[in-house]
């Protein structure tokens, strides 16, 4: 049984029954699998959340988050409140970690929305500490992360992630030497203002003994993700600020 | 060789060396120059490329006598990004850790010319089973080039083999760097892996004639 393959009904036939099958399979493909993929994303984001603050199951070099069967329980633990901020309205959510930040950003980009800003607390004897989500541009796609600050605004751990940077360069900002410079390191400069930590190149402190400079050093090669960084950290914190001068005020 | 013929052996045998898709058909540069910089990855995007190339070509083998050649080119890309975004959709549902690590790639894989390459001078006119040793072949030819280049990148620019600090560390000056050594960071930019593809073509090349081009 030889087709005539060449036959321009053949070829359009052949072509509509190949985007319903294709367009099937991945539909089917994509629901069933649903599920699943938003509880590893809701588990992520927690384990994310933790990290930031320390609470993870790193060895010398590696970035271990604590695992998925212990992360509810640390989670619920150590975060002891979890608040909206929408303007000067502050509100108590415990679902505030599932706002989607970069849907938020997208609506604040008309001026009669005002944002929502989740931010996550976690109280202990150690001390109080606020995480705020982040989120910004690297070279090729998106970059976010987690910034666990005091209420001097000196930062306790970051845990930063990118949804395609180039593995070797800028995908390095999740690993332990790019994030581990973080900590310690002031947002606010010696005139108590705040002005962010700023990636840089060859600022001659390549061990970061340097906490209050608000610089760390860049990875070579990496430039504008190291900038997407800065910015990210920025202008992001940036809009927390009201509400930590509401907690000096206190 | 019992369970392959010396033809099917040629299959996977020729894209090793002699038939290799980087240093002989040049195709697939622009990943070995994207994801070079680190050994790890160079081995995650070979192992990838072996996965969707083994299969896409067996699927694209197995409709070669339906498809319409006016609209082939289609036909194949739909192919590859299918099975690219299944394999990417498993994995997040079931192993979320590794899919994030993949997730740079899924692009740089369904545009890989290596894939569309053999489906269209190979898948499309044998059977599965010579098809998936091409596939297969083929892409342990791209691999092997892409980890002997990450090899090198990552050795010479950072001084780690799979992020292990193999020559001392930097900063700390231990090992290599006591003596005065420093990490070549032009290693790290893509320019570089150009030049040692380059120097890896210029290597064969000479010891095997034959390959030369004639004028």
């Amino acid at each position: 049984m030889a087709i005539n393959t060449d036959k321009n009904s053949y070829t359009i036939i052949f072509a509509i029954i190949m985007v319903v099958v294709v367009g099937s399979i991945l539909a089917f493909a994509s629901q069933g699998l649903k599920g699943n993929i938003d509880e590893n994303k809701r588990v992520e984001k927690q384990q994310n959340i933790l990290y930031a603050l320390g609470i993870n199951e790193n060895d010398e070099s590696s970035v271990t988050f604590v695992s998925k069967s212990k992360v509810a329980e640390l989670f619920s633990k150590n975060i002891t409140e979890q608040l909206v901020i929408q303007g000067t309205k502050v509100t108590e959510d415990n679902e505030a970690y599932l706002i989607d930040v970069k849907k938020q950003k997208a609506l604040a980009k008309d001026p009669s929305y005002t944002r929502e800003l989740p931010l996550f607390i976690s109280e202990s004897k150690s001390g109080t500490y606020y995480v705020v989500p982040i989120l910004g541009k690297g070279l090729w796609d998106a970059i976010w992360g987690y910034v666990a600050v005091d209420k001097d605004m000196v930062i306790k751990g970051v845990f930063f992630d990118h949804k395609g940077e180039t593995p070797g360069l800028g995908a390095n900002i999740n690993k332990r030497f790019f994030m581990d410079d973080f900590t310690g390191e002031h947002l606010n400069n010696s005139s108590g203002s705040f002005t962010g930590v700023v990636v840089t190149k060859g600022n001659g402190d390549p061990k970061n003994i340097n906490k209050i400079d608000n610089k760390v050093d860049a990875i070579a090669g990496s430039t504008i993700t190291g900038n997407g960084v800065t910015s990210m950290i920025k202008d992001e914190l940036k809009l927390y600020i009201p509400y930590f001068k509401t907690l000096k005020n206190s | 060789m019992g369970l392959l013929s010396k033809k099917d052996a040629k299959l996977i045998m020729d894209p090793l060396s002699d038939d290799n898709p980087i240093t002989i058909q040049v195709l697939g540069i622009c990943s070995a120059l994207a994801i070079t910089a680190e050994l790890e990855a160079s081995i995650v995007m070979a192992v990838s490329v072996m996965f969707v190339l083994g299969i896409g070509n067996v699927v694209i083998s197995l409709m070669r006598n339906i498809i319409p050649s006016k609209i082939r080119i289609i036909v194949q890309l739909i192919v590859v990004a299918t099975l690219v975004i299944i394999v990417d959709l498993v994995l997040k549902a079931f192993a979320y850790e590794l899919s994030k690590t993949l997730s740079v790639f899924v692009g740089l894989i369904i545009t890989n010319c290596i894939i569309m390459g053999r489906f269209e001078a190979f898948a499309l006119a044998n059977g599965p089973w010579r098809s998936f040793l091409d596939g297969i072949g083929n892409s342990f030819g791209y691999g092997l080039i892409l980890i002997l280049v990450g090899f090198f990148r990552e050795l010479l620019g950072s001084g780690t083999l799979l992020g292990y600090k193999v020559l001392g560390d930097p900063i700390e000056l231990t090992g290599l760097y006591a003596f005065g050594y420093e990490n070549n960071g032009f290693m790290l930019l893509s320019p570089m892996a150009l030049i040692i593809v380059g120097l890896i073509i210029w290597v064969q090349r000479s010891r095997n004639p034959s390959l030369i081009e004639d004028e």
